[in-house]
Order: C-alpha cells, then sequence, then structure tokens
C-alpha cells in the first residue's frame, strides 16, 4: 500500500516535468493542461474500474455525485467533500475547504520559484474558467496561471475520469478562491 | 478502491506519457531517473521527519534502513538484504513483489524499459542528502520475465557536505 506522501511527491514532479517540456517549445496552446488533464483522467477511470465491481448501480446522477463526494473524495484525499451545491440541471460545485494538494504548496516554497504573476479575474476571486477547453490557453496565459491552478488540473481530470467510467460525462473546472480551499465544477454533458 | 492504487495508476500514467515524449527507452529510462532524485531529495526530510532515524554508523545499517524503515513506509513492502560484496560496499534488495508493477505488463516494443527506475532515482537522490554518493540499478526485474525484482545498490564515497544538490 502506497504512502500518501509518495502520491505527493508524484505528482508535484509529474506537474513540474509537464511545465519544464513546455519550456522547451515542446507544447503549445495550452497543452500542458490538456497532458495533465488527460493523465488525471485515465488514473480516475482506473480508480473506479477496480472499485464498482462491488458496489450496487447508483439510483441518479445525484447518487453518482454523492459517491464522489464521499467515498472517491476519502479514498483519494483522506476526507469526504466539504460542500456539494447544485442547480439540479446538471451543474454540480465541489468544495474542499482544505484540498490536500494545496496545504503542501501553501507550506511549502520549494515549488514557488518558478510561480508566475497571479492573474485575478471575477474580483478578485482566482478562476480560469477556459482551463480545459483545448487548444484555448494560449503559452502565455499557461505562464500567467498561478501555479495552485496547475496543480488542479490532474484533479480535474481525476474527477472526469471516475465520473466516465461511472457512466457520466461532464467538462470539470476548478477554481482557488483562499488557499488551501477550492472548488471543482462538474458540468453533466448529455451523451 | 484504495489509495495504494492512486500511485501505482499515476505512476503508470507517466511511465506512458514519457513513452510517447521519448523516442527510445533509454532516454525514458534517465528520464524516470531523474525524476526519481528529485523525489528522493524532496522525501528524505519527510522520512528523517517521520521515522526518527539517528545517523547510519556504516552501509549495512544504511541497507537495513532502507528496507524495513523506508521501503516499508512508503511502499508497504520489506525487501531483504542480500548479496553483500566482500568488500561491503556493495548489495542487493529483493523484492518479492514490486507496488509499481500492478497489472503492468510491458507491450514488446520495449524490451529496454526499466519500468520502475523512477525507485533507483529516489535512493540516489535520498541518500545524497545523507552524504553517501551511491549507483543504483535493477539488475533483475519481474517484467522482464525474472522471477524476482532485485536492485543493486553500489556505495561510491562519502561526499562533502555542502548545498544542496539543484534539480536534475
Amino acid at each position: 500500500m502506497a504512502d500518501e506522501a509518495l502520491f505527493q511527491f508524484l505528482h508535484n514532479e509529474v506537474i513540474q516535468y509537464i511545465y519544464k517540456s513546455s519550456e522547451h517549445g515542446e507544447m503549445e496552446n495550452g497543452r500542458c493542461i490538456t497532458k495533465l488533464e488527460n493523465m488525471g483522467f485515465r488514473v480516475g477511470q482506473g480508480l473506479i474500474e477496480r472499485f464498482t465491481k462491488d458496489t450496487a448501480r447508483f439510483k441518479d446522477e445525484l447518487d453518482v455525485m454523492k459517491f464522489i463526494c464521499k467515498d472517491f473524495w476519502t479514498c483519494v484525499f483522506k476526507k469526504q467533500i466539504d460542500n456539494l451545491r447544485t442547480n439540479h440541471q446538471g451543474i454540480y460545485v465541489l468544495q474542499d475547504n482544505k484540498f490536500r494538494l494545496l496545504t503542501q504548496l501553501s507550506a511549502g516554497k520549494q515549488y514557488l520559484e518558478h510561480a508566475p504573476k497571479v492573474r485575478k479575474h471575477n474580483g478578485g476571486k482566482l478562476t480560469c474558467q477556459a482551463l480545459f477547453i483545448p487548444g484555448q490557453l494560449s503559452p502565455h496565459e499557461w505562464f500567467s496561471l498561478p501555479l495552485s491552478l496547475q496543480y488542479l488540473a490532474f484533479t480535474c481530470g481525476l474527477v472526469r475520469g471516475g465520473l466516465s467510467n461511472l457512466g457520466v460525462k461532464s467538462i470539470v473546472t476548478a477554481e482557488v478562491s483562499v488557499m488551501p480551499a477550492c472548488k471543482f465544477q462538474v458540468m453533466i454533458q448529455k451523451m | 478502491m484504495t489509495n495504494a492504487e492512486l500511485f501505482t495508476l499515476t505512476y503508470g500514467a507517466l511511465v506512458t506519457q514519457l513513452c510517447k515524449d521519448y523516442e527510445n527507452d533509454e532516454e525514458v529510462n534517465k528520464q524516470l531517473d531523474k525524476m526519481g532524485y528529485n523525489i528522493g531529495v524532496r522525501l528524505i526530510e519527510d522520512f528523517l521527519a517521520r521515522s526518527s532515524v539517528g545517523r547510519c554508523q556504516d552501509f549495512r545499517e544504511t541497507a537495513d534502513v532502507i528496507a524495513k524503515v523506508a521501503f516499508k513506509m512508503y511502499l508497504g513492502i520489506t525487501p531483504s538484504v542480500t548479496n553483500w560484496s566482500p568488500a561491503g560496499d556493495e548489495f542487493s534488495l529483493i523484492l518479492e513483489s514490486n507496488p509499481l508493477v500492478d497489472f503492468v505488463e510491458l507491450p514488446d516494443n520495449h524490451s529496454s524499459l526499466v519500468y520502475s527506475n523512477l525507485l533507483c532515482g529516489v535512493l540516489r537522490g535520498a541518500l545524497e542528502m545523507v552524504q553517501m554518493a551511491v549507483e543504483v540499478k535493477f539488475s533483475q526485474d519481474t517484467l522482464r520475465g525474472d522471477n524476482v525484482t532485485e536492485i543493486r545498490m553500489k556505495f561510491i564515497k562519502r561526499m562533502e557536505e555542502n548545498l544542496p544538490a539543484g534539480d536534475e
């Protein structure tokens, strides 16, 4: 059973690798985030694949989201989602007040050497709605992203991948307001 | 669903990505070693903080700590320490099972890939932070058809205490 710290170290190093590769011009147009998100997607699929052999089928979409918020989040991040909101029309907002992959970032300075200038939108809230639409982030925009959002790309993919294997197609974005709290927005796509 | 798989799956996704990014297995092996090194130089602090292990007196003690404390803490396995060289500067870690390779099969066109090479870098980086220069490599690998997985570690020299090495 691999220790949680090992995953965090690996996750950090993966981000650094993707970031460094982009500096050498090997990537264009925000494919860094797409790469990270796609990796997370495959991992999310893999995690759910092994689990749902035992679980009874979920009765509806909300049930699936609750599973993500409780069982899935606990397994991966050792705690549940703190708050789930929905408009009952296919949009869910998952709030984690102390997101484990950000707590290390707040505390440790070592990865902040590369931190680009923070860019604020929406009256002081750090958001990036275009995060996961492939090709829509220019290299300049990627480098303007706060490191915290780069850190969330993998997890967005993780959620999207998990949902995918539960039969739910989605787009997942993330928003950081005050570290280490963050929100994941899930938009269900009708198949 | 256990958390063990998060690391294993993420590692698999990384290796897959590296195989796409690099043209040949040797390059992937090198990159895994580099990344492992970067992890190792940070992991050592985490290890020392959580294990309350003191300074090792010699290489034999180091080997025991690596096998019985570090591997247990991070990977949940306890490799055996064997095959000591007569000079006492080289030994093997024998892993009956390797958590990194659960459900992994190497495709035919990757015969030179050392899938778990990250581990070599981690060990090398961690030990460098405690002033030990070592060479680490896989001499047997169950993914390549061997019965066990064997990591060979060789002590090169004691290093001067100086500023931590930068990332590779």
